[in-house]
C-alpha cells in the first residue's frame, strides 16, 4: 500500500543522511543522544541499583553465609548441596507444583467460559464484567482472611452451600489434603483480569467466522472448539505463562492463612510454598546466603517451565498472518 | 487467515442458503433459549462472584457469637466490631500510611516510567532496541532474585523501618509500565512533535506539553494500576516494617491475623472488620476508575 512506498522513501532520505553527515547534523545527533539519556537516566540508574547490582550480588550472596549482622562467610557451594538434602524444599517444591497444576487449568477454563458468557451477554456484558473483575481488586492479604472464613470446617460458607445439596464438606482450612484445592478455589474468585483479556480477545475474532461456520452447519461448540478457540489461542498461551508464572510465586493468600508469629494451630506444611519457605529463610532465620540461592533454584525452575510451555505451544497455539 | 479461507472457501449451493433462511422462523425461539441458558449461568456465576462480598459485610455487623452463622441480614445489628476495631488497632495511622505509600508510588512511577517511554520512542540513538530489550528482560525475572539485595541496600541506607522502601523503587520507572506508554507513545504522529521541534521547543516541552496531554488516557491507566499494587502490598510490609505505627493497612491486617487469628482468642468478628476497611477504598477506587480499568487490562493483558 501507499505506506510501504512512503516508508521506503523514508528509509531513502534516512540512508542519504547517514552517508553524509555534515557538522551540524553531527552536532545535532549529539544533542539527540544528550536528550535520550536524561529522559532514559531514571531507568539506567534503577536499573544498575536495583536489578544489575541486586542480581550479581544474590548470585554471591547464594555461595557465602550470611546473617546481616555479620561480613559474609564465603563457603563455596555449600548452600547448593545443603538444598540438596533438604526435605523442606522438596516440599514447598511439591506443594507449589501441585498447587499450579490444580490452579492454571481450572483458572483458565473457568476465564474461558466466563468470557464467552460475557461476550453472548449482549447489554447485560458490561454489568457482569464488572462484577466479575471486583474481586481482582480484593487485596490478597484479605482474600486469605477471607479463606479462613468461608471454608472453615464446621462453620464456613463453603461447607454450609455444600451442606445443602447434601455433600459433608471437608476440613478445608486443617486437612493437609485439602488445603490446597481449598485455596485453589478460593483463588479462582480473582479470575477476573483473565476473563477481561479473554474477551477482549473473543471480541476481535472476525464476527464473519462464525457467519461462515454457521452455514457450515457448525453448532455452537463446534463453533468454540474449531473457530473461537484457534484464534484466540495466543491470548490462552499468554495467560497460561502469565498465570504460571505468578502461581510459582504464590505468597500472599497462603503466608496470610497459614504463617505468621504465634501460629501453631494450622497444618501449615501442606501450604508452605516454596516463595514462603524463601521468604522465611532469608527474613525469619536470616538465612540470607541459603535463601539466595533458593532464589536461583527458583528462577531456574521458572526458566525450565517457561521453555517448555514454549515449545509445547509451537504445536497448539495458532498465530494469524499478522501476528501482535 | 487459513481458518477463514477454510471456511469461507466452501461455496454452498444457492438452494441450501434458501433453506437456511426458511428456518428463519426458528431462530428467535432458538435465540430465546440461548438467552436464557446465558442470563441464568451468568446469574449464577454473579452471585457465587458477589457473595462473599455480601457475607464479609454482613458479617462485620454481627456480633462475635453470630459472625459464622451466614445469614445475609444479622440477626443481630451491631456496630461494635468497628468501633472495636479502631481501638484494637491504630487503623487510622495505617490508613494514611498506605495513602500515602498508595500517592507516592503511583504518581512517581507514572512520571518516571513516561520519561523513560519517552526517551525509548521518541529518540533515535544506537543501541537503542538492545537497551529497550534489556527492559524487557528484567520483566522476565522473580522478584525473588533482587529481593535479599535490595533489601541490603535500604537497610545500608537506615531506611527500612520507614515506609520509603515501599515506594522509592518507583523513582526509576518499572519496566512494564514502561513497555505500556512507549506502545502508546510511539502511535502518536510524529509530525506534532517535528513542528514543535522547528518552533524551537525544547525536548522537555515537546515531552511534558505535547506528548504527556495526548497520553493522558494510558496515564490513568497507569496510575490505577501502580495505586491498586502499592495498596494491596504485603510482601514489602513484612520485609521493612517493624513498628506497628509504620504499618500499611495489608501488613497491619496481617497482624490482626497472627494476634486475633492464631494468638490463641478467635475474634473472627475483628478480622472480619478490618478486611472490610481494607478492601473498600480499593473498591472505592475501582468504581472512580473501572473504565481505565477494565479498558485497560483488555489493552495491556495486565497479570491475571
Amino acid at each position: 500500500m501507499t505506506s510501504v512506498a512512503a516508508r521506503a522513501r523514508t528509509k531513502e532520505l534516512l540512508k542519504h543522511e547517514h552517508h553524509s553527515p555534515s557538522p551540524a547534523k553531527r552536532r545535532s545527533r549529539r544533542r539527540n543522544l544528550v536528550g535520550a539519556l536524561l529522559f532514559l537516566s531514571p531507568w539506567i540508574l534503577g536499573f544498575l541499583i536495583f536489578t544489575f547490582w541486586p542480581i550479581v550480588y544474590s548470585a554471591y550472596l547464594s555461595l557465602t553465609d550470611y546473617d546481616v549482622i555479620n561480613d559474609p562467610n564465603f563457603v563455596g557451594l555449600d548452600n547448593y548441596a545443603t538444598m540438596m538434602d533438604d526435605p523442606k524444599i522438596a516440599l514447598a517444591l511439591s506443594n507449589t507444583f501441585i498447587y499450579t497444576l490444580l490452579k492454571v487449568p481450572a483458572y483458565m477454563v473457568l476465564s474461558l467460559g466466563l468470557a464467552l458468557l460475557l461476550d453472548h451477554a449482549g447489554r447485560a456484558s458490561g454489568f457482569f464484567r464488572t462484577v466479575f473483575f471486583l474481586p481482582k481488586m480484593t487485596p490478597p492479604v484479605a482474600v486469605g482472611v477471607m479463606f479462613l472464613l468461608l471454608f472453615n470446617g464446621q462453620s464456613g460458607l463453603v461447607n454450609a452451600g455444600l451442606e445443602t445439596i447434601g455433600i459433608n464438606g471437608p476440613s478445608w482450612t486443617t486437612d493437609p489434603n485439602w488445603v490446597k484445592p481449598g485455596l485453589v478455589l478460593m483463588s479462582l474468585w480473582t479470575v477476573g483480569a483473565s476473563v477481561i483479556i479473554l474477551l477482549a480477545a473473543l471480541r476481535n475474532v472476525p464476527q464473519d467466522l462464525y457467519e461462515s461456520a454457521r452455514i457450515d452447519g457448525a453448532n455452537f461448540w463446534q463453533q468454540t472448539r474449531h473457530v473461537t478457540i484457534p484464534l484466540i489461542s495466543p491470548t490462552i498461551f499468554f495467560l497460561v505463562i502469565v498465570n504460571t508464572i505468578g502461581a510459582l510465586q504464590s505468597f500472599d493468600e497462603a503466608y496470610t492463612a497459614f504463617f505468621g508469629s504465634g501460629n501453631t494451630t494450622y497444618s501449615n506444611d501442606a501450604a508452605l510454598f516454596y516463595v514462603i519457605y524463601l521468604f522465611q529463610q532469608a527474613f525469619q532465620f536470616l538465612h540470607m546466603g541459603y535463601a539466595s540461592a533458593l532464589a536461583w533454584l527458583l528462577f531456574l525452575v521458572i526458566m525450565v517451565i517457561t521453555g517448555i510451555q514454549f515449545v509445547v505451544s509451537r504445536r497448539l497455539v495458532h498465530y494469524e498472518g499478522e501476528a501482535k | 487467515m487459513t481458518t477463514a479461507a477454510g471456511l469461507t472457501g466452501v461455496h454452498r449451493p444457492v438452494a441450501d442458503v434458501a433453506a437456511t433462511a426458511e428456518l428463519a422462523p426458528r431462530r428467535p425461539r432458538r435465540g430465546l433459549a440461548k438467552r436464557v441458558f446465558v442470563a441464568v449461568l451468568l446469574v449464577l456465576f454473579g452471585v457465587l462472584f458477589l457473595y462473599p462480598f455480601v457475607w464479609l459485610v454482613s458479617a462485620s455487623f454481627k456480633p462475635r457469637t453470630e459472625v459464622f452463622d451466614n445469614a445475609i441480614i444479622p440477626n443481630t445489628f451491631t456496630f461494635d466490631n468497628y468501633i472495636n476495631v479502631w481501638q484494637e488497632a491504630p487503623l487510622a495511622l495505617w490508613l494514611v500510611n498506605t495513602a500515602v505509600v498508595t500517592v507516592l508510588a503511583a504518581v512517581t512511577v507514572t512520571i518516571s516510567s513516561a520519561m523513560v517511554a519517552w526517551g525509548f520512542s521518541y529518540f533515535r540513538f544506537r543501541g537503542r532496541n538492545l537497551l529497550f530489550g534489556l527492559v524487557l528482560a528484567t520483566m522476565m525475572l522473580p522478584g525473588a532474585v533482587t529481593m535479599i539485595p535490595t533489601f541490603l541496600i535500604w537497610n545500608g541506607l537506615g531506611a527500612t523501618g520507614t515506609l520509603v522502601p515501599l515506594w522509592a523503587g518507583n523513582l526509576f520507572g518499572s519496566a512494564f509500565y514502561i513497555f505500556l506508554l512507549r506502545q502508546f507513545f510511539l502511535g502518536l504522529p510524529r509530525d506534532l512533535f517535528d513542528a514543535a521541534r522547528i518552533d524551537g521547543a525544547s525536548n522537555w516541552t515537546i515531552f511534558s506539553r505535547i506528548a504527556v496531554p495526548l497520553c493522558k488516557p494510558i496515564l490513568v491507566i497507569t496510575l490505577l494500576f501502580e495505586a491498586e499494587a502499592a495498596w494491596t502490598d504485603l510482601m514489602r510490609g513484612l520485609i521493612y516494617l517493624r513498628d506497628s505505627a509504620t504499618f500499611t493497612v495489608p501488613r497491619g491486617l496481617k497482624a490482626l491475623v497472627d494476634q486475633y487469628g492464631f494468638g490463641g482468642e478467635w475474634h473472627w468478628e475483628i478480622l472480619v472488620t478490618a478486611s472490610v476497611i481494607t478492601t473498600v477504598p480499593i473498591i472505592i477506587l475501582f468504581f472512580l476508575g473501572q473504565k481505565h480499568f477494565v479498558s485497560g487490562v483488555a489493552t495491556t493483558g495486565l497479570k491475571g
